[in-house]
């Protein structure tokens, strides 16, 4: 594709034809904000955060889809801009909640975050408030339609990305709002899947994990990067912990496998791990076999008394008595010890795993 | 993988997930990826959002079907009669890649051998799949230059599952849909590191990189390497441990992290196999139903509690990192079993995963030239033999591991078991989007949005029973039977019902048949004859 050249902010900047405005500017580092733009999502235009002036263009366009051409020249702070992007920020706080003391997103609110950049308090218009009741009845997702915005993303995500189209805008001026057909919950939809994508891409405090609520403040979490537990396909995950407790798990965005997208299982199932029915210390059977009666050991008694009836058992019997199973659930390093153990430590190749097929 | 083994030298997905996007045809066969593999699930409804043709086999109407451009609703356990269909039609009409079969492959006349007796008209008769159906889908997928197969266990969890697996490697072969990009063989693997496990060697007859344990000079370098004295016979592969367990051979097990007493086909027997054992020793999260049968349990740490690397089903091996502690006293599984292995007088010391992985690296030709800090980033496919080694997107360009791929000809075999008047429905077993094998059940979320089992049932069945959504029936197979709660649904044909594994209250393995496949030895999972009642 040919290259086009164009000048934004007074600086000449050469991009592939095609190109939007915003991605040009963001790709030499020239801030714009938005609020309903994702580059993994069709552009949709729908904020106006991102409007821009254009000379020989009328009024201000949305950069974001707005494609460059040849000799385009680009104002992306100029006075009517900047009035106009406050503008829009002031209408859309007349209708907001001001809980940010408490909201879950305060600290990654994108609305927060450009309302302080520009100076906007919300003070200039009082518009009425949506009395929304909060959509709770499922364990995944808490959703308060008092908070949307409008910018549409989760309903882009849901058509785009997961292709359930579960979601979309019903009603309509102050009455539009997000919600599956017949304004049913999501629960009661029985067509949302609960990958959550939709959570992962909201800009403010709409969407959340219902139990990352009360659990954490952004600026308090640790991420880690990992990698998913409960399929082969390997995607990314960045878990929030705080107090060694997991308060969320989001896509990690690793483009060659799920570019930050997750399913209902790698985004809400890890809680397995912190299950009160994890067994955390060694137990030796006190009834019968198969009745499930253990009484607490040490390390120490447990290990000692599982080698020495291994040992026992190979003397008595041979290495070929014995078999393992190791599991695919566990590491490479972890499957690698057990063949190893198996093999030279008691000395037969009884070992496999259940998922060789 | 056995089957892939023997078609081209070595099994594994051939392609990348990140193919998928740019694929054409995707030829979906037993898998229901949108729930067994929900981010695999989501690229293909994509790759079909932008024009993408789906191809997809399965009895039930699976989500993916409403996307399909073609669904062919197949009988249970009749894959090869439908793929030699497919390959009759291909070959009749001279849609075969000529120079690929030349240069390739061996054995063509063998496969033509076969197939020549598979016409779709009598293919129709056994799969139940309209001919039609069958011309559309071979011309569609071998006339289509970006087309890839994916399949999962809806192909292995059959006594012919190696032979269905062969028989897609010849169905990929004799179309050229192999040995390149966006096109190929893609089991996807079912848990999150089966293809590691594989590779690691917890198998009986390979050590780590499918180095056979048969081969002396592979012995005497692992013998070397880890100081010790090998056994030259491969060992028991599951089922005939559990046989050998309950004949009184076999006299302790060691089971990590697996619960075949719950997930292992009739678990009857396996329940009588594990009672049988002078000891068995289990490391684990929970109390599992097999932990039941233990003498000591030793807690594990759950994949958030440690480091180490994961392989994914694309041959990537990506790093796991720990983000919690482990909970009260509980261990990471790889410090269990050097503390076991010094006890009886092998001391096994390293200081961290890493160290282990370097170890595994050194002795593992596709691992060799991978490392810690390469593995930061997105992670490295194998074959990744140097440290100057990109990794491997796809598998076999220019040649097989075994030099020419194997084309075989393969007969239909009808299922081990079969429906008659006693047990005229057929019964079909998977997994489900909200669970996963037996761990879900332990997360409050998943577990309280889906608690228990809805067998699928379909509505002439519900109609003869006089059932609804949300009533009780029981099941009844030739090995056992139980009690579960029902879904009245399409989803599902007419004699063919279907039910997950994850739920111990209703433990669908008490039905099904351990009749396994004479190759890999995978159990049939996806087969069992079975009655309803209503619940007493």
């Amino acid at each position: 594709m040919a290259d086009v050249t164009l000048t934004i902010d007074g600086k000449r900047i050469t991009v592939p034809a095609g190109t939007t405005v915003l991605q040009a500017a963001r790709d030499n580092g020239i801030f714009i904000p938005t609020l309903c733009h994702d580059p993994k999502l069709t552009p949709w235009g729908g904020c106006r955060l991102c409007v821009v002036e254009i000379e020989g263009m009328r009024g201000l366009p949305a950069s974001c889809v707005t494609t460059v051409a040849e000799g385009m020249v680009v104002q992306t702070a100029s006075p009517q801009v900047v009035e106009a992007r406050k503008m829009m920020l002031e209408l859309l706080l007349a209708n907001h909640p001001r809980d940010c003391l408490t909201c879950s997103k305060s600290g990654a609110c994108s609305l927060q975050d450009y309302a302080y950049y520009y100076g906007v308090r919300g003070d200039k218009f009082h518009g009425e408030k949506h009395d929304y009741p909060l959509e709770d009845d499922n364990p995944f997702i808490v959703r308060d339609m008092n908070k949307c915005i409008l910018c549409g993303k989760c309903i882009r995500v849901c058509a785009e990305v997961q292709v359930n189209n579960v979601i979309d805008f019903a009603h309509r001026g102050f009455n539009t709002r997000v919600t599956p057909a017949m304004d049913l919950t999501l629960r009661e939809s029985e067509e949302c899947v609960f990958c959550g994508n939709c959570v992962q891409v909201c800009p403010v405090g709409a969407l959340a994990e219902k139990a990352s609520l009360w659990q954490g403040r952004e600026w308090e979490l640790t991420k880690v990067r990992t990698t998913c537990t409960f399929c082969g396909v390997g995607c990314n995950l960045e878990v929030s912990v705080k107090d060694d407790h997991v308060v969320r798990v989001r896509g990690y965005d690793n483009p060659l496998v799920n570019s930050g997208w997750l399913c209902v299982k790698g985004r809400f199932g890890a809680d397995f791990a912190e299950s009160p029915d994890r067994i955390t210390r060694p137990l030796i059977r006190v009834g019968e076999r198969g009745e499930g009666r253990f009484r607490e050991a040490t390390w120490d008694e447990a290990l000692d008394y599982t080698a020495r009836r291994l040992q026992e058992i190979k003397e008595q019997y041979g290495s070929r008595a014995i078999a393992a199973l190791s599991s695919a659930r566990c590491t490479n390093e972890e499957n690698y010890l057990m063949q190893k153990f198996m093999r030279a430590v008691i000395g037969t190749n009884n070992v496999d795993h259940c998922a060789r097929t | 993988m056995a089957g892939l083994a023997i078609a081209f030298g070595s099994g594994a997905m051939t392609n990348s997930i990140a193919e998928i996007e740019h694929n054409d045809v995707l030829l979906i066969i037993g898998s229901n990826t949108t729930e067994a593999h929900p981010v695999i699930g989501q690229k293909m409804k994509q790759a079909a959002r932008r024009g993408a043709k789906l191809i997809v086999v399965d009895p039930r109407r699976i989500e993916l079907v409403e996307h399909a451009y073609l669904w062919l609703p197949i009988r249970p356990g009749t894959n090869v009669a439908l793929i030699n269909g497919l390959m009759y039609v291909i070959i009749t009409e001279g849609l075969v890649d000529k120079k690929f079969i030349e240069e390739r492959t061996e054995g063509f006349e063998n496969l033509w051998a076969v197939v020549q007796n598979y016409p779709p008209e009598r293919v129709a008769g056994i799969t139940g799949v309209p001919a039609e159906k069958i011309y559309a889908a071979a011309r569609l997928y071998a006339t289509t230059e970006r087309a890839g197969i994916f399949y999962t266990l809806g192909i292995t969890e059959h006594t012919s599952g190696t032979s269905n697996v062969m028989n897609l490697a010849n169905l990929a072969m004799i179309t050229g849909h192999v040995g390149k990009e966006f096109s190929g063989v893609n089991p996807l693997r079912g848990q999150n590191n089966v293809q590691g496990a594989c590779d690691m060697g917890a198998l009986p007859d390979v050590f780590p990189g499918y180095q056979k344990v048969a081969n002396p000079e592979v012995r005497e370098r692992f013998a070397a390497a880890w100081n010790c004295q090998l056994d030259a016979t491969p060992g028991l592969r599951i089922p005939e441990m559990i046989d050998l367990a309950a004949g009184g051979y076999i006299r302790a097990m060691y089971i990590m992290g697996e619960d075949p007493a719950l997930t292992d086909p009739d678990i009857t027997h396996v329940r009588k196999a594990l009672a049988n054992l002078d000891f068995l020793v289990m490391q684990d999260l929970f109390i599992s139903e097999t932990a039941k049968f233990a003498d000591v349990i030793l807690p594990g740490a759950s994949f958030l509690e440690k480091d180490g690397t994961f392989t994914s089903t694309e041959r990537r091996v990506q790093r796991v990192r720990r983000a919690l502690s482990p909970r009260g006293e509980c261990r990471p599984d790889w410090q269990i079993i050097c503390d076991l292995a010094a006890r009886l007088g092998y001391p096994m010391h390293y200081d961290s995963p890493e160290q282990i992985f370097a170890e595994m690296a050194s002795l593992t030709p596709s691992y060799a030239g991978m490392s810690y800090a390469r593995l930061e980033g997105n992670g490295l496919q194998w074959p990744c033999p140097t440290p100057e080694h990109p990794g491997t997107k796809f598998l076999h360009a220019g040649r097989f591991p075994r030099g020419k791929g194997l084309l075989q000809g393969i007969e239909y075999q009808p299922p081990a078991e079969l429906t008659d008047e006693e047990y005229p429905i057929l019964l079909t077993t998977g997994r489900m989007l909200y669970h996963y094998g037996i761990t879900t059940r332990h997360s409050p979320s998943l577990e309280s949005y889906r608690p228990e089992e809805l067998a699928e049932i379909n509505p002439a069945q519900a109609a003869e029973l006089g059932v609804r959504t949300g009533d009780r029936v029981t099941v009844v197979s030739r090995r056992g039977r139980l009690v579960t709660k029902v879904k009245v649904t399409d989803r599902v044909p007419p004699g063919i019902m279907f039910m997950t594994y994850h739920y111990k209250e209703s433990p669908v393995n008490i039905l099904t048949n351990a009749a396994f496949d004479p190759i890999a030895k995978t159990a049939e999972y996806k087969v069992t004859a079975v009655r309803l009642e209503p619940a007493s």
